[in-house]
């Protein structure tokens, strides 16, 4: 008989080790870009456009995912690429979640006039369409990698804080909580110390899915140029470019767009198989 | 001086209908109290008041609270915390939440006697152990390392009740403490509790609608109805001779193990209608 639990249990540690190695690798490639590439990824060689990848004929050697249409090798502009993506992610997703989980924490277990503030200033943000209103703000603050990771943190907090909100009210509603503040715990102590162990897992799995999500709006803002500024490659930027030239030359679009899809996809299943790991009633 | 002395408290939903009304009880030193009353009689309320657990959205509007000799209502939140936190402890109603899924056993009881008590951890964890074994819970030392979903329900209350005894307090407040639990378990932990009770000399206060219950752990008596206290007697009395009718009212309906087939016979209508007029009559007199 197979063991429900273990198989699920089983389940989970593959899928957390299978996007661990993908965001591992990626990690490092975007780390040691300038020693992984093979080729420097802004080089252009035009009698070398439109090379196709190795197993097609008619390849380089050295080109290993091909060149687009300048000339300019793939897999060096998508290593290279990773290094926006990756740093996009890291940084807008924990900015964004410390401001919004932190926001949500405190208005759902303080409730009172902290709980009011943060609800109005969530409806009111949730009226706003997220797009627009990225794209609005890097017209102002003009376009550049610290104006998008801003983007995100302004637009998304919400996520977190709604979640986050309702999942401390929950809890602050338990008799543990109860107790803790008959044994002398103050507020804070009981917030830190009760709840936030609680909402953890919650916290956790939203992290990983806004990191994915980051790597998706970057590319969607390289995608539409509002991104960093054009030279650097981006997957967003390669996505872009390989639309043009898609009849002749499909690997220019199909490589970086495998790869993000790849890297959201490893973010929430990374996220899952954590919480499965660490949810101590599942464990 | 009683060792609780709650005197005339008056509890509202904010710029909304009293929840408690004038209500006066005493639990001396060692005392056993039971708190009997219909469902939204108040009876939590009057224990989260004494703990200052009160939910946000009520308010305090009269009387005083006097806890160990000094008034609680009249000091500052965070002296009150430490206050109840010296002297009284909880023992919740269900001990599914009452534990924190998220740490294990051992430091749900001795991390309060550490942080808030100035305990060493080494004395804090030979506290544990002694009161686990003291509520009969076999192989302490494994328990403390366990999470509360490893345990059944009535372990859990039995951790529980030793956690409420761990800092030694002088009065405890038991609401429903075995309401949650299925019968067999129910008489166990309900005998534990009258032992530990009796043993460490504690004051409890007793919140139950189980008149059976009473009859075997209580001393005194209150019976509540919408916020009000109908009669405040000793459980001798209160079972041989009930002053007030709706008290009589719920003894008969109480069903009796010597004649399980006499059936209930529910609180007559007429002894509701006579309470509730009571308490219309006493909000009348309380608005002019
Ligand atoms: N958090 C709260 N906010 C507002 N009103 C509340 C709250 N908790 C309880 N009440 C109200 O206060 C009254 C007394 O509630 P309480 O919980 O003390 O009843 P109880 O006697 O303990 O009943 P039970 O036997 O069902 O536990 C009820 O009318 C209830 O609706
Ligand atoms: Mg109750």
């Amino acid at each position: 008989m197979v063991d429900g639990r273990s198989l699920t249990r089983r389940r989970a540690g593959a899928r957390l080790w299978l996007s661990l190695t993908w965001l591992g690798l990626l990690c490092l490639a975007a780390l040691f870009a300038p020693w992984v590439a093979p080729k420097d990824p802004l080089a252009q060689d035009l009698f070398l456009g439109r090379l196709p990848p190795f197993w097609v004929t008619g390849a380089e050697p050295g080109y290993y995912l091909g060149t687009d249409s300048l000339g300019r090798d793939v897999l060096s502009r998508i290593i290279h690429g990773g290094r926006v993506a990756l740093m996009v992610a890291l940084i807008a997703g924990v900015a964004t979640c410390l401001l919004g989980a932190t926001l949500g924490l405190l208005a759902g277990f303080l409730r009172g006039w902290v709980d009011m503030l943060v609800s109005r200033f969530i409806d009111i943000w949730m009226a706003f369409p997220p797009v627009l209103f990225s794209i609005l703000l890097i017209a102002v603050m003009g376009p550049g990698l610290w104006s998008i990771i801003l983007a995100i943190v302004v637009i998304d907090w919400t996520r977190f804080a709604r979640v986050i909100r309702a999942e401390a009210m929950a809890q602050g509603a338990m008799d543990y909580v109860a107790s803790a503040r008959v044994a002398g715990r103050g507020r804070l102590g009981t917030m830190v110390r009760e709840i936030l162990p609680n909402v953890l897992p919650t916290v956790v799995v939203l992290l990983t899915l806004e990191m994915g999500i980051a790597v998706i709006v970057e590319a969607i803002l390289s995608f539409v140029n509002l991104s960093i500024s054009t030279d650097d490659p981006t997957w967003g930027g390669m996505i872009a470019e390989g639309r043009t030239s898609i009849h002749q030359a499909w690997w220019v679009l199909v490589f970086p767009l495998i790869t993000l899809f790849l890297t959201v996809l490893a973010f929430s299943q990374l996220g899952e198989g954590l919480k499965d790991r660490f949810d101590p009633v599942l464990r | 001086m009683s060792f609780l002395d709650i005197r005339g408290l008056s509890v509202r939903l904010k710029k909304g209908p009293a929840l408690l009304r004038r209500v006066s009880l005493q639990v001396q030193a060692a005392e056993v109290r039971g708190l009997v009353g219909e469902s939204g009689a108040g009876k939590s309320m009057i224990g989260k008041a004494v703990l200052g657990i009160l939910p946000p959205s009520v308010e305090v509007s009269e009387g005083e609270i006097f806890l160990d000799g000094v008034d609680l209502l009249r000091m500052a939140p965070s002296e009150r915390r430490r206050k109840i936190g010296a002297v009284a402890a909880l023992i919740p109603q269900d001990p599914l939440t009452a534990l924190n899924p998220s740490h294990r056993i051992g430091p749900q009881i001795t991390d309060r006697l550490v942080d808030i008590l100035g305990w060493t951890r080494a004395r804090a964890e030979a506290r544990a152990l002694e009161l686990l074994a003291e509520v009969q819970i076999p192989d302490p030392a494994r328990v403390m390392r366990s999470y509360p979903h490893e345990l059944s329900g009535g372990m859990r209350q039995r951790i529980l009740i030793a956690s409420a005894f761990a800092a030694e307090p002088k009065l405890i407040v038991a609401d429903e403490p075995t309401t949650a639990l299925d019968v067999t378990v129910q008489k166990q932990i309900l005998r534990l509790i009258a032992g530990m009770q009796a043993r460490h000399g504690t004051a409890l206060l007793f919140v139950t609608h189980d008149l059976g219950v009473v009859s075997k752990v209580c001393q005194k008596l209150s019976v509540l109805y919408s916020g009000l206290v109908v009669e405040d007697t000793s459980v001798a009395e209160f079972f041989t001779a009930p002053r007030h009718p709706y008290s009589a009212a719920l003894l008969a309906a109480t069903p009796k193990y010597t004649d399980p087939l006499a059936g209930l016979n529910p609180v007559p209508d007429a002894v509701i209608d006579a309470v509730r007029a009571e308490v219309a009559a006493f909000d009348r007199m309380r608005h002019g």
